[in-house]
């Protein structure tokens, strides 16, 4: 029953000390780029405002995928040259074809689904008395982690055996209708959209509020101007909000993309890969991990760089623009 | 505020317009999407707050029939000092700990080079931006055994050691989530807040350089302050992935109560307990208390942020 | 596998007043004697031998977690104070995918606890692993048979010696419903059948089972079969099936993993208390036997760490609540025991760690960890009385006894990727309702190549 201030004073010191260094960080930054005199020439005031970050990058992010690709090409071990073998292995298997059928399916249906849900709900509450609540209730599940929603759901999807009283919301609800109680995770191919939901439900807020925010922008005239022509509730959402808001339903679109292609904590902790329901980056981590199958493992990281990739063209591209 | 006026016109007319979209069906459509979107939510809430016997015998809803209700799931669960039930206060602290740094360093260094990249006119830097944002794809599982390496062997090139090893122990070991969660905000942060940065009108920079001002003074008297609203909404969404990440946590903080996060507690009471649901339902609130406070105070700027930054319509 | 947890309101009961009530509250009075709990000064003539290491810091990395972590602090405890060591022990239920990060992140521990000698080997082949000392060495000589000195022993190298045990070819049932009903415990295959059928047409479900846990789902179900593989193709065979002489899909394991069908995919037999067969997928295996104590179900498929798995207050003797007797095979005159335990491995020798590595070796450390609580050691020396609980005690004789025919967990000696992956996945999958020859050629072509 008893909480030990005492002994979490070396957490608050060390926190204490973070912040320090941050402030250090920041004012080092701003007083090395005013002592460069302003000249024509720009490098090096943005060698010293980009060297951090490009440093972290660089160490962080760059030197893993360059490690990871060379390791792609490895056996499990890595210490020998393994040529094509894990690429064959990954277009082969069965087990590993569910995994890349499985990664498919969730990125065809996550990002459209979280988009129309988020789109429908701000165009709903928009502009309503309650818009702030509203909001806030989709968004709850955003800020509950992916543990904690893998409990929310195992709970909703909960089995007691026929006849016992159930626990689970979704099969009191299918008894209670006279049908028979389920066990929703160990059904495939079903299982895999029982997992689907579960993503859907944490990610609408997001949308919602991404996609509130970025029609709040539409200017009121435009709005007011095709409503004087005449038009209709449903033409008015789709000639007037949904193309003034497309960069921002794309911006939904690609964020969900990339993260659902590199969705892990869901079904890890919902299934764990079980009942045919594994997921790209699921495998790769007991690929490498559990398995010491580094580079299996790290072929399909390869692979999700490529699928990843005309997803951030895209954005890329569209930026530009 | 001198546009004021035409603005709550313009809100007017929006506001009539949304009257006409919104039929009864639109309120129920809305209803409906909200109470299915909140019930698994309120489900957990209430068993939490149920005797462990009546969790694991019968379903949340039997509440309203049957009204129990008690607090031991979560004294349990915050203050048991058993190693197999609870300690979250500690965790807590660690959460706070690891999430505050790990969100103002991204802040700063994506503001940094997103300023950079926005303004300096320099060679490469086109390539430096998509560059910047194609590592967002590089999954963060295959970054950790490298960085993981980076700061425990340090960084050896042909048998040199051009970069001594970290060596963290206890408490400073803290310093390395920070950096393993920076590194992974930096990609999306540098875009988010170029894309708001490009978009501060150029008279305004140009102003400032005629009058001599140096590029630090030029962020934090224009940049930093009409910036705000995105750095916000950036700010919020690292918060959120900070404090509910596992995976960097798992690996930089490992599982003691020292240093380890919520999430760490909360999924090895998970993977432990199997069913025990009374202490996994208050632990997930538990868990989600602080962020949601987080984006309930936020969530104005945060919204500001969107609409002024990246996802402008 | 030794996922040891305890039974839930143990949990509580420790939860609410302290640790000191997890021992007790099994009913154990045998707490406070002078090395288990006493201080510093008491007992300390015992570790003289150990050395000092003031200052020092023992860092163990072990998939052992909660109130059996606690228990396995408590034991070594004075061993710290005497040598003046700090061991920080940090247990974590993702052991398998941990430690191989730890490693190659460059940050082992100093000890690991392997409860898979596959997984040791592959560290060890790596080169990243400590040869056992001589003085391990000899300890380990001189505690185990050779059978278990070899599960640690790569290209002819000791790398550790064991530490806790289980025997896994036990049957949890409950003495007093067999009693009152007139069931007898039955001494070959076909009398369990019989007795399972003769429970059955009593309309209750003779069996319940749980494989559910977290990550490693499925392992009881491999236990299952490697327990009745065993006894179906004799120690030989079963050895070449580990090592893959004997293909995965070879008819024999065929057989053999239709033979344990019989029971777990037969919607008459399982599961008790739980559902249909499939429930058995999704029952934590914690729970997996829990409808015995509620007369739901009568068997029980399980090792002898199970007794740590009763609701408190749950008697374990031979005429108590629960008992456990032996997994029959067709012919009872050949007895072979399946069992498992933990190795002690090391990363790095520094005096503290090879003190720390002495001491769980000896048998001084099993005496003490079992004055805590129930548990089971394989070490010769160690005195079967002292056990926690009858099934203990039971399990300590077979383990010791020489004539025993004692075999390893078939999937922790496999590679992780067949017995800590496709291995697991398979049964569940088969439980799950695919046929035993779709799984197992899978499992058969899931075996590395090199």
């Amino acid at each position: 029953m008893d909480f030990d201030l005492a002994a979490e004073q070396p957490k608050l010191l060390q926190l204490l000390i973070g912040v320090a260094a941050f402030l250090v960080v920041v004012a080092a930054v701003l007083l090395l780029v005013d002592r460069v005199p302003m000249r024509r020439r720009a490098w090096p005031h943005a060698t010293i405002l980009l060297a951090p970050a490009l440093l972290l990058l660089g160490v962080g992010l760059v030197a893993p995928a360059v490690r990871t690709t060379l390791l792609s090409f490895m056996s499990g071990d890595g210490r020998r040259w393994a040529g094509l073998d894990n690429y064959v292995w990954m277009f082969t298997r069965p087990e590993a074809l569910t995994v890349l059928r499985n990664t498919v399916v969730w990125v065809l249906l996550v990002p459209p689904l979280v988009t129309s849900v988020g789109l429908v709900y701000a165009v709903l509450v928009d502009r309503t008395r309650f818009e702030a609540l509203a909001r806030s209730l989709l968004f709850l599940p955003m800020a509950i982690s992916f543990v904690g929603a893998g409990v929310v759901w195992r709970f909703v999807y909960a089995y007691r055996a026929e006849g016992q009283e159930q626990i689970g919301l979704l099969n009191q609800l299918v008894v209670s209708v006279g049908g028979q109680p389920r066990q929703w995770l160990q059904e495939p191919p079903l299982n895999t959209l029982f997992l689907v939901a579960v993503m859907v439900w944490i990610q609408a807020g997001f949308a919602t509020v991404v996609l509130s925010a970025a029609i709040k922008g539409i200017p009121g005239e435009i709005v007011e101007a095709a409503r004087l022509d005449g038009a209709s509730p449903r033409q008015l959402f789709f000639r007037v909000t949904l193309p003034s808001i497309r960069s921002a339903v794309a911006v939904v679109l690609v964020t969900q993309s990339i993260g659902t292609l590199k969705l892990f904590d869901v079904v890890r902790t919902m299934t764990g890969g079980q009942f045919d329901t594994g997921v790209i980056a699921n495998e790769m981590y007991d690929q490498a991990f559990r398995y010491g199958e580094t580079g299996r493992g790290a072929a399909l990281a390869v692979l999700l760089f490529v699928l990843v990739t005309p997803v951030v063209v895209y954005q890329v591209r569209g930026r530009a623009r | 505020m001198s546009g004021r006026g035409g603005r709550a016109d313009a809100r007017a007319a929006a506001a009539r317009v949304r009257r006409r979209l919104s039929g009864r069906g639109a309120g129920v459509a809305a209803i409906v999407i909200a109470v299915l979107w909140t019930t698994p939510t309120f489900g957990l809430l209430l068993s939490s707050l149920r005797p462990e016997d009546q969790i694991k015998s019968t379903g949340w809803w039997t509440f309203f029939s049957d009204p129990e209700f008690t607090l031991e799931n979560y004294r349990q669960v915050l203050f048991g000092t058993s190693s197999s039930s609870g300690r979250m206060a500690g965790f807590l602290v660690n959460s706070v700990v690891i999430t505050i740094p790990s969100v103002l360093l991204p802040l700063a260094l994506a503001t940094f080079a997103a300023y950079a990249l926005a303004w300096l006119p320099f060679r490469g830097r086109d390539w430096i931006l998509v560059g910047v944002f194609a590592l967002q794809i590089v999954p963060l599982q295959m970054a950790l055994v490298p960085l993981l390496s980076f700061f425990s062997r340090g960084v050896e090139v042909f048998g040199v050691q051009m970069l001594p090893a970290w060596d963290l122990e206890g408490p400073a070991r803290f310093v390395q989530v920070w950096c393993a969660h920076t590194c992974f905000a930096l990609p999306l942060g540098v875009f988010l807040l170029h894309n708001f940065m490009s978009e501060i009108p150029g008279e305004l920079m140009e102003a400032a350089r005629v009058d001599g001002a140096a590029h630090g003074a030029i962020l934090r008297r224009i940049v930093l302050p009409l910036a705000g609203p995105a750095l916000a909404a950036f700010g919020v969404f690292q918060f959120l992935w900070v404090w509910n990440d596992l995976l960097v946590s798992l690996i930089f903080a490992g599982g003691t109560a020292e240093t380890a996060p919520v999430t760490v507690r909360l999924a090895q009471m998970a993977g432990t307990r199997g069913n025990e649901w009374q202490r996994l339902t208050s632990g997930a609130f538990v868990s989600a208390v602080i962020p949601l406070a987080v984006f309930l105070a936020a969530q104005r700027h945060f919204v500001r942020g969107l609409l002024a930054g990246g996802v402008k319509g | 596998m030794s996922l040891l947890s305890r039974p839930e309101r143990l949990v509580l009961a420790a939860g609410v007043a302290g640790l000191a009530l997890a021992a007790t509250a099994c009913g154990s009075a045998r707490t406070g004697s002078s090395t288990g709990e006493g201080g510093a000064s008491a007992g300390c003539a015992a570790f003289a031998g150990y050395g000092r290491h003031e200052g020092g810091t023992v860092s163990v990395y072990s998939p052992i977690r909660d109130v059996e972590a606690d228990l396995l602090e408590r034991a070594w405890k004075p061993f710290a104070e005497c040598t003046g060591m700090r061991i920080d022990y940090e247990g974590t239920g993702e052991f398998e995918a941990q430690i191989q990060v730890r490693v190659d992140g460059g940050n082992p521990p100093d000890l690991a606890f392997f409860p898979q000698p596959g997984l040791l080997a592959r560290f060890a082949e790596a080169g990243v692993l400590k040869p056992a000392s001589a003085e391990v060495k000899r300890l380990a000589a001189e505690g185990w048979s050779p059978d278990w000195a070899r599960y640690a022993t790569v290209d002819g190298v000791l790398y550790g010696a064991p530490l806790g045990a289980s025997v896994k070819s036990l049957v949890w049932y409950s003495p007093k419903m067999f009693r009152e009903r007139g069931w007898a415990v039955p001494r070959t295959w076909d009398e369990l059948m019989k007795l399972s059928e003769t429970i059955a047409a009593t309309g209750l479900k003779p069996w319940c089972a749980g494989i559910e846990s977290g990550d490693a789902t499925g392992w009881p179900a491999t236990d299952w079969v490697e327990d009745v593989l065993l006894r179906e193709v004799g120690p030989q065979g079963y050895d070449d099936w580990v090592s893959h002489r004997l293909p995965f899909n070879d008819p024999k394991v065929v057989a053999a993993v239709d033979k344990v069908g019989a029971i777990l995919r037969n919607e008459r037999f399982v599961n008790g208390g739980y559902g249909p067969v499939r429930s058995i997928a999704s029952t934590a295996f914690q729970e997996g036997g829990i409808p015995i104590t509620q007369g739901r179900c009568a068997l029980h498929r399980q090792a002898s760490f199970y007794a740590n798995f009763w609701p408190e207050g749950t008697q374990v003797a031979e005429d108590g609540d629960v008992f456990a007797f032996y997994l029959p095979g067709d012919d009872p005159s050949k007895r072979p025991v399946l069992g498992a335990g933990e190795f002690v491995a090391a990363f790095s020798d520094r005096p503290e760690v090879e003190a720390l590595r002495a001491y769980l070796a000896s048998a001084d450390f099993p005496e003490a960890r079992m004055r805590l609580g129930p548990y089971v050691s394989a070490r010769r020396g160690v005195d079967p009385s002292n056990a926690h609980n009858p099934v203990d005690r039971l399990s300590i004789e077979m383990l010791q006894d020489p004539d025993t025919v004692f075999r390893f967990d078939g999937s922790d000696q496999m590679p992780a990727s067949v017995g800590a992956g496709a291995f697991w996945k398979a049964m569940t999958d088969w439980i799950n309702g695919k046929d035993t020859r779709t799984v197992l050629d899978r499992v058969n072509a899931s075996w590395p190549t090199s």
